[in-house]
């Protein structure tokens, strides 16, 4: 096997690093110009607000760890080739450990880990989707309910429903009660923050509050069948004014929804435009639920419903 | 009289019936080789009935190939969907298949690629390693391998007859339910993988016995070589975890044959128990795949550096760290799922506690080649770009273990990128750099550096362009698993991206094919000796070829790396024990007859043909009771023997 040393940068390994350089640079020069299309970075709401905060601080923390490991990794593999003359009389084939620097690799993580698990402790209960948000105004309940394929919205305190698109009034909290009569869909809208499962019988909560006017794209991310790359919908935040006369609007709608309506509606479709009821049943929403809660059922899903019980 | 099978499950779109043909024709023309050349009665006695682990690793090895050729044709069919397609209603791919393929990509993948390569390199390697001549059950190994292979027909079947999941790859209910999927492609999902599963069981407890009973006599667990306490590790989790899955599956499966409620979500059923059971297996099967690689890593370092793993207790208790805690923090893939914030903040602050002991062993891998003399062969360079993409995805890791991050990613791109990372830079790089670093010990040649060495760089450049961009989508709001998106959400140049990248990597895969053949056509100018590396640990002891019963003389072990002592000038040599005769197990068809039935129950209950299925489980019991009847199942090799294979092996390589 003893070969002649051979020079360290071959051919091959300057064209791959080349590339390899190229590639990053190129994705990250992508990335820079399209900033603005990066949801998840370009927070709209208070919640994606932390989020991103959260985000950005975790991922330097991290960096700290990262950064030294590139920078080692590729130190040494230059510093101990087998070629290399300056090195070779510091060959120690013996060495297998030191307490002071494996001390030091136990240590540095924990110390990070440490700090991110304190931030993370108080982040979580922060951000519970469960918590009110501060606010001087009072909220707005949308209750949301994943169907195959697109999403229902209930307004019961006005008496409307949409689907695939909600409206709310800017810098107001919203509070969202989501369902699924499908199976488990996830709820998302990723300018404003936090996506929670939907599920059937269950009653998610969700507090999200957009900083001010815009039109944002929300989405299932979770699978539920054929037409769930279908499931988009629009979530606009309005102007109280602009929201109070579209509400009115919507009262006036000659497409009423109760149960039987409803029914039809919950019958699985593709590419399901946006529409407009009048909300009949302002119950229907706990009806939806009750078909996944028959009385005999309610010992083992007890535990299970949610944080309040049956509303 | 059949049940629910009739010709309607024969495929009807030509994407499917192009796969059928072909995988058809590809069996057909094995036949007719194997007819050809008169190599049915070889095939028979020296592999398929075969108890030589070296054996049956092998054909692990060759199963697991296969597998990954299809799972990387089936990601092959999703980017070119997600790239070109998605934006128009028209592609051929069509929303079922698609959700069909990607569930069959994972299954693939992780059941009959990585769990297949890893038993494949348990088999070759850790009898070696310990100083042993075989596992504790040679015979219950061979019915390991042919339940796993039946899974894997089973699994390949539902391209031919039937369908496949549509439901992803840990299938949750309801979707999976029989409301929402009353087809036969959850059931082949549940039954391929019930009976792969079962296989992994019985290997996991085969060579956890193996080791603990086996060893080379002076191998302290303290003189272990890092790679066997990584694998201990491995097969724990085995050993704890794949009867949660069995009792999972199980469960689903009464749901849907039989009409329990389990999983449903009416009638006192509860999906949300089917998420936490499967992850609570799930979550420790990650680690099943990765520790293993990790010790792979910790026997290439040391050898390439020419110096001693850096910190091997510190290694030791990183393992058995991971080992444990991988069955704390299964919640965190469902941190949406609404449970509190003190439980969220819990489950996100243990997944980063084992960041701290999967750090410790990049440092350590990292310091064992401070002060060594490093060369750069392709096991080495798959180890550096290991360490790129591992701590990359160890970096996205921690992101997603904080629940207030974890809600703005989970389910997105992002988190697909994640798992790749970890799965392709830590579980397949392991794989390839184990598979390379040991291919001369079994066959006697090396495979050719510079066709491996590009192979590496397409490898590396392919997985940063395919899953680099998944990572700014996921951040931008592209779930996983669509199969369509608006043309006006710009998302369609990094989709573009990431399929050139899937592009790159298959150039890689061409290139690692074609150095096997090439190797092989050339194996007598790149034959090697039985130590090509300067190996440390006792594998490279023995001769190569490597005999039936492995080593001679069991001579006691003193040191942690053997070998390399005893290649050192002044070695005290142990006095090697007088040749005895030695038992190997005589072959069985066992195994093949076992896998078989299995693999017809599976087919029978999922068609819903009772009475196939009760026969042959009738047959299975019949045939497992005959089989432990037999007495006959030793062969002798005599000392005269013993002495004439070591003169003829050892005569090979010097």
């Amino acid at each position: 096997m003893k070969k002649p040393t051979k020079p360290f940068l071959t051919p091959l390994r300057i064209t791959s690093l080349v590339f390899f350089v190229l590639v990053v640079v190129a994705l990250g020069t992508f990335l820079l110009l399209n900033g603005k299309n990066i949801a998840v970075l370009n927070p709209q709401g208070i919640i994606a607000d932390k989020e991103k905060g959260l985000f950005i601080f975790t991922l330097s923390l991290g960096m700290l760890v990262v950064i030294p490991v590139f920078v080692m990794l590729f130190a040494f593999a230059w510093k101990y080739r087998e070629g290399n003359t300056k090195t070779k009389r510091r060959y120690t084939p013996e060495a297998d450990g030191s307490r002071l620097i494996e001390g030091l690799w136990w240590g540095i993580p924990i110390t990070i880990i440490t700090i991110l698990g304190v931030v993370t402790w108080i982040s979580t209960h922060d951000l519970d989707p469960y918590r009110a948000l501060d606010s001087d105004k009072k909220p707005i309940t949308v209750q949301v309910v994943a169907l195959q394929w697109k999403w229902l919205f209930l307004y019961p305190d006005y008496g409307i429903a949409t689907v695939n698109e909600v409206r709310f009034p800017e810098d107001t909290p919203v509070n969202f009660e989501i369902t699924a009569d499908a199976p488990m869909s996830a709820f998302w809208i990723p300018n404003l923050g936090t996506q929670t499962y939907a599920m059937n019988g269950m009653n998610s909560q969700l507090k999200l509050e957009a900083h001010t006017t815009g039109e944002y794209r929300g989405s299932n991310t979770n699978i539920n069948g054929e037409g769930y790359a279908d499931m988009e919908f629009k979530a606009i935040a309005t102007t109280k004014q602009e929201f109070g006369l579209w509400t009115k609007a919507i009262q006036q709608s000659d497409e009423h929804l109760a149960w039987t309506a409803y029914e039809e509606l919950a019958q699985p479709s593709r590419h399901q435009p946006v529409s407009y009821y009048m909300l009949h049943d302002r119950s229907l929403y706990d009806k939806i639920r009750g078909k996944y809660m028959d009385s005999n059922t309610s010992t083992s899903q007890g535990a299970n419903i949610d944080h309040e019980g049956m509303n | 009289m059949w049940g629910r099978l009739s010709l309607d499950a024969l495929p009807h779109d030509m994407i499917t019936i192009g796969g059928v043909v072909g995988g058809g024709l590809a069996l057909l023309a094995a036949v007719a080789a194997l007819t050809y050349f008169k190599k049915w009665r070889w095939l028979w006695t020296n592999w398929l009935t075969s108890l030589d682990p070296k054996k049956i690793g092998v054909m692990y090895l060759v199963v697991a190939t296969i597998m990954l050729l299809r799972g990387l044709a089936d990601a092959s069919m999703l980017r070119a969907q997600q790239a070109i397609f998605a934006t128009s209603d028209a592609g051929p791919i069509s929303s079922d298949m698609f959700q069909q393929v990607f569930s069959a990509h994972g299954t693939i993948m992780i059941f009959f690629v990585a769990m297949g390569a890893l038993f494949g390199l348990l088999n070759l390697i850790v009898p070696l390693q310990i100083g042993s001549r075989d596992v504790a059950f040679p015979m219950l190994n061979s019915i390991s391998f042919w339940l796993f292979v039946a899974g894997m027909v089973l699994m390949n079947v539902s391209l031919a007859v039937g369908e496949f999941s549509t439901a992803g790859w840990l299938a949750y209910p309801p979707l999976s339910g029989l409301e929402y999927s009353p087809g036969t492609g959850v059931d082949y999902w549940i039954w391929s993988l019930q009976i792969a599963g079962i296989g992994s069981l019985l290997s996991g407890i085969n060579f956890l016995i193996t080791i603990f009973t086996l060893r080379r006599p002076g191998m302290t667990l303290k003189k272990m070589p890092i790679f066997i306490w990584a694998v201990i590790g491995c097969l724990l989790l085995v050993a704890f975890a794949f009867p949660i899955l069995t009792a999972t599956l199980s469960l689903l499966s009464l749901d849907r044959t039989i009409g329990t409620h389990f999983f449903t979500s009416t009638m006192g059923g509860n999906p949300m128990m089917y998420v936490n059971l499967i992850w609570a297996w799930g979550h420790p099967e990650v680690y099943i795949l990765v520790l293993p690689a990790f010790g792979i890593f910790s026997e290439i370092v040391p050898v390439f550096s020419k110096k001693r793993l850096f910190g091997y207790t510190s290694m030791v208790v990183a393992l058995m760290a991971i080992t444990i805690l991988s069955f704390t923090v299964w919640l965190h893939h469902f941190f949406t799922m609404g449970a509190g914030a003190n439980v969220n903040a819990f489950f996100g602050i243990m997944t980063m506690v084992i960041a701290i002991p999967t750090g410790v062993k990049v440092f350590n891998w990292i310091f064992t080649m401070f002060r060594g003399r490093v060369t750069f062969a392709t096991p080495m360079l798959w180890f550096m770009g290991f360490v790129v993409t591992f701590t990359i995805g160890g970096l996205t890791g921690v992101l997603l273990a904080v629940p207030g991050i974890d809600f703005q990613v989970h389910n997105s791109l992002f988190l697909v990128a994640h798992f790749h990372n970890m799965i392709i830079g830590g579980v397949l790089f392991g794989f390839f750099a184990g598979v390379t670093y040991w291919w001369p010990k079994f066959t006697g040649f090396r495979l050719h550096e510079g066709l491996g060495k590009i192979a590496f760089w397409c490898w590396l450049i392919g997985f940063m362009l395919a899953f680099l961009p998944l990572y700014a989508l996921g951040l931008m709001g592209a779930a996983r698993r669509i199969d369509g998106y608006d043309a006006s959400l710009g998302w369609q140049e990094l989709f573009v991206v990431a399929g050139i990248g899937m592009l790159v990597i298959l150039v890689g895969v061409l290139f690692q094919v074609l150095q096997v053949a090439y190797s092989v056509w050339k194996r007598r100018e790149l034959r090697v000796g039985s130590d090509p590396w300067g190996g440390r640990t006792l594998e490279w002891s023995t001769s190569t070829p490597i005999a039936e019963y492995n080593f001679a003389q069991l001579t006691p072990v003193t040191h942690r790396d053997e070998f390399w002592e005893q290649k050192r000038p002044g070695h005290n040599k142990q006095a090697a024990p007088a040749l005895t005769s030695i038992q190997v197990p005589k072959n069985t068809s066992l195994g093949i007859v076992i896998g078989m039935l299995a693999g017809v129950i599976g087919f029978a209950i999922i068609w819903h043909i009772w009475w196939l299925a009760f026969v042959c489980l009738v047959a299975t019991i019949v045939t497992v009771i005959v089989a432990t009847l037999r007495e006959d199942t030793e062969r002798i090799i005599t000392v005269d023997e013993i002495v004439e294979t070591e003169k003829r092996l050892r005569g090979a390589t010097s």
